[in-house]
């Protein structure tokens, strides 16, 4: 009787594992034509209001919901009508009267207007609370300070807006920046519903410990113009919902739901990706590509719109203040070879410090092609034969521009080391204290780094680099700053991008701060049965016109 | 045993104090601070300097210890970094999921770890006995993220048995009573939803509970083998006593004393310590918590989090050491 009863155990068990396993094969499959897209994603967002937000990974639902007055032509950098169907910039660079689409809807039901863009613009310049202006990050970066500073933010640029009637707004600024009209397409700026915004008290950041809190605009009831809107945001599960916006003043979106997961692993998002799980991913490392098409997947390659660089302080050791000394740096690096061997398919050496897809690029720039003969000779005539360098390099981190920090610091101390120059390598976390021994202390002599460009101005590259003084590079030179002081003060655009490559030439001969090393391109992962996906330069893909077969 | 446990509930407390400042500190300590974290790639020397400023990080340690331990006090743990929700929001969201996943790794462990330790001694040096061993042996030598991968793709993707990641399908819209999936829907009578559960929650038990399988089978064999050789049995089975008696009531019930502790202290690494299972599966538990904020320096989360394992842990301790008494009366006795 025990036996029996004991098989009739083991035969239930059996039989309840065995439905189990074929309810999770019965339940798995497609979600229909053009249904749900789920997106895998290496990070949650912060919350939903874009001005308080700054990250790649937050942006990613931001940019299905918000749109901005100035958009990008898709796929590319180059700028084109958003919720502005035209602008229009002073000659004195001090005003941008943009010409607003009209029979535009907020996902509230409220409209879009000229009114709303003043209300954005005017709530962001008078914002309170040094928590809340310390988390404007581009903000600061791109319009300066607040009317009234509670941080340490720069003087305002903004002076004002004005409704002029409903589709035309007026923006006026205290001097002329280089960055606009480009910055108006950064999401930070984008437009959010001026009646949600006082209904859910969006302007309440309050500190919590050592973090902040937001209030229920932020976290619960983001409301922008974009083709999709918020549906839920489940952070037990890390799941957010957005499903179509009907009332979209464009082309709806051809999906009717996008989920967005967050799976913080890589190979764990690789696998989702295989099991059929996900979508799309992003960001995949740059060694899986083969195997993933060989799977059948659409790797979509981006443009690249980012830099490597090898920096050069010329603080801390003496011998790096030769200019021979740091373009024997650049001769003695075998680029190409690095670029082959460490970097993923369709990136390029680095000619300067911006990618060809900016304006203001020069062909003609003076080259630094692989020559360790030269190197040596330099080296020789500067007296800096067999110098030691500190070579810093992050761990614990990938960038877009650099996949492999390990495996670049390898490839360029080989090359160092075989043109004399002795190699003391210090790695740190990215995280833990990388950023801010290179960026805030200075204590290296020689360091990898890169950018990913915002927006499409040459400012945002070569002046974010060299536009003053950093304890980075660790030089002080007032010629160089001036020239990119002036190029950007350039309102007209054809001259501003003849300064521009001008100032390419000379970081390139005069100054030579440090050694422009590659631009790669970060990819999209999707499955076969994914169509109609547009990758982005700047990483802002939309999901409007993407279906799932 | 009331004046016991009281006793050692009101000890935990100079314990987490003194942690709690050992803690504070070697976090504030380490480079890279939360202002970096705070703002991501965009961080530039100045921006983490206005918000060191905000957040009072540019005061003296000991000053922002005093600020820390008013607010635990009060229950306020603050926002996490990466994500600005409560800390504590963030714990009452991700516990249920730990638990669930740690007690069906433990109902793998014991259910199949005792029975096979006892059957492996009773068939001492034979083919059984041995086939567990070297079996026990593999189970602690390959990498917990290893075998989760492997399962993943050979049984899961391969097979399609099983689910890969998460705990209920995206989009199931079922219903939260305690966050315990499986309870919630036998709670509910959503029976979709319990086999949904279900098949998301075998694969990770599996692996979670392969260590510690591994260890109480070992444990109850050596268990068994010592107290097969006492006095006391032979005396019982010279008795007459019948095989199951003597089995049930001297061998088993003698042997799962050592087997009880090493339970516990399983069961207090199973809350703590399922971070490389939980990445792997996408489990949002404790353990994802764990790794997300060590990686992201979320010091506000990781000071919760340990404080919240420690005292786990002595609870835990308490647990095994009332179990003692239940199943040995000598204790009972003293």
């Amino acid at each position: 009787m025990n036996r029996v009863r004991k098989a009739i155990v083991v035969a239930s068990c059996a039989a309840l594992a065995a439905s189990v396993g074929a309810c999770a094969q019965s339940e798995r499959g497609g979600e229909g034509t053009g249904g749900t897209l789920t997106f895998g994603a290496a990070g949650a967002p912060k919350n939903f209001d874009p001005i308080f937000n700054d990250d790649g990974e937050t942006f990613r639902p931001i940019r299905q919901m918000y749109e901005t007055l100035i958009e990008h032509k898709p796929g590319t950098a180059e700028l084109a009508p958003g919720l502005a169907e035209k602008w229009e910039v002073s000659p004195d660079g001090k005003q941008v009267t943009f010409s607003l689409r009209k029979g535009v809807k907020f996902h509230d039901g409220t409209d879009f207007n000229a009114d709303a863009v003043c209300f954005n613009l005017d709530r962001w310049f008078n914002m309170k609370g040094a928590a809340a202006q310390s988390q404007m990050i581009y903000y600061a970066d791109v319009w300066g300070g607040f009317a009234k500073n509670e941080g340490d933010a720069g003087e305002p640029n903004y002076k004002s807006c004005e409704a002029k009637d409903g589709s035309t707004a007026v923006v006026s600024l205290n001097a002329f920046k280089g960055s606009f009209p480009a910055a108006f397409t950064l999401t930070s700026f984008s437009m959010s519903s001026p009646t949600a915004l006082k209904k859910y008290d969006a302007d309440k950041v309050t500190q919590s410990g050592d973090s902040f809190t937001y209030n229920d605009y932020a976290n619960l009831h983001p409301s922008g113009t974009g083709p999709f809107k918020f549906d839920k945001y489940d952070t037990g599960a890390q799941v957010i919902t957005l499903s179509r916006f009907d009332d979209y003043w464009g082309d709806k979106a051809k999906l009717s739901k996008v989920i967005i997961r967050t799976i913080g692993d890589e190979a764990a998002r690789k696998q989702e990706l295989e099991a059929g799980n996900v979508d799309i991913i992003d960001f995949p490392n740059p060694v899986d590509w083969a195997g993933l098409k060989q799977k059948g997947f659409n790797v979509q390659v981006r443009r690249a719109f980012n830099i490597l660089y090898l920096g050069i302080n010329q603080k801390n050791n003496p011998k790096l203040k030769d200019i021979r000394v740091r373009k024997a740096l650049a001769y003695a690096i075998n680029r190409q070879q690095l670029v082959t061997s460490r970097l993923p398919e369709g990136a390029q050496v680095a000619t300067q410090f911006m990618p060809d897809t900016v304006s203001g690029y020069a062909e003609d720039v003076e080259k630094y092609d692989f020559n360790p003969q030269k190197a040596k000779q330099l080296l020789a005539e500067a007296g800096a034969t067999g110098m030691t360098v500190k070579f810093y390099y992050p761990s614990e981190v990938t960038r877009p521009y650099m996949p492999d920090p390990k495996g670049i610091f390898t490839a360029i101390e080989a090359d160092l080391k075989a043109v004399g120059i002795k190699v003391q390598p210090v790695v740190k976390p990215w995280n833990g204290g990388y950023k801010d021994d290179v960026q805030k202390a200075g204590k290296q002599d020689i360091h990898l780094l890169g950018w990913t460009g915002d927006f499409n101005d040459p400012g945002n590259f070569v002046g974010t680099f060299f536009g003053r003084e950093k304890p980075e590079f660790g030089f002080n030179d007032p010629a160089l700053f001036a020239q990119l002081k002036a190029a950007d003060a350039e309102t007209n655009p054809d001259e501003k991008k003849a300064a521009y490559e001008q100032v390419n030439r000379d970081i390139m001969t005069k100054y030579f701060p440090a050694v422009p090393i590659s631009h790669s391109p970060p990819a999209m992962v999707t499955k076969s049965n994914v169509k109609g996906l547009i990758t982005s330069p700047l990483t802002n893909e939309r999901f409007d016109t993407v279906s799932v077969g | 045993m009331l004046r016991f446990i009281v006793r050692r509930l009101l000890g935990v407390i100079p314990t987490l104090f003194v942690l709690s400042f050992l803690l504070f500190g070697w976090l504030r300590l380490l480079p890279g601070g939360p202002a970096g974290a705070l703002l991501g790639d965009k961080a530039t020397p100045e921006s983490i300097a206005s918000v060191n400023k905000v957040l009072g990080l540019d005061q003296p340690i000991p000053v922002q210890y005093a600020k820390f331990l008013g607010r635990i006090l009060t229950g306020d743990f603050g926002n996490s970094l990466s994500k600005s929700r409560p800390v504590v929001e963030e714990l009452a969201d991700a516990l249920p999921a730990t638990i669930e996943l740690a007690v069906a790794a433990l109902i793998f462990a014991v259910g199949l770890g005792i029975p096979l330790g006892y059957l492996a001694a009773r068939r001492r040096g034979g083919i059984f006995d041995n086939s567990t061993i070297m079996g026990t042996l593999v189970g602690v030598a390959v990498p917990v993220f290893l075998l989760g991968y492997l399962l993943k793709k050979y049984i899961a993707t391969d097979l399609g048995l099983f689910e890969t990641s998460g705990r209920v399908d995206t989009g199931m819209n079922e219903t939260n009573v305690t966050g315990f999936k499986i309870l919630d829907a036998l709670m509910t009578r959503e029976w979709d939803v319990l086999v949904n559960a279900l098949s998301h929650l075998v694969l990770p038990a599996i692996v979670l509970g392969t260590i510690p399988l591994a260890v109480i089978v070992r444990i109850t064999r050596a268990s068994v083998l010592d107290v097969l050789n006492e006095d006391y049995v032979r005396t019982a089975e010279a008795k007459g006593l019948l095989g199951k008696t003597v089995r049930r009531r001297h061998v088993l019930r003698n042997a799962l004393l050592p087997v009880s502790t090493t339970i516990g202290l399983q069961t207090g690494l199973l809350l703590a310590g399922a971070v490389l299972t939980e990445k792997v599966f996408v489990w949002n538990g404790l353990g994802s918590l764990l790794a997300e904020g060590i990686e992201k320096r979320d010091y506000p989360r990781l000071q919760a989090l340990i404080l919240l394992v420690a005292f786990v842990y002595v609870i835990v301790n308490l647990l095994v050491d009332i179990s003692y008494a239940i199943i040995d009366p000598r204790v009972r006795v003293r």
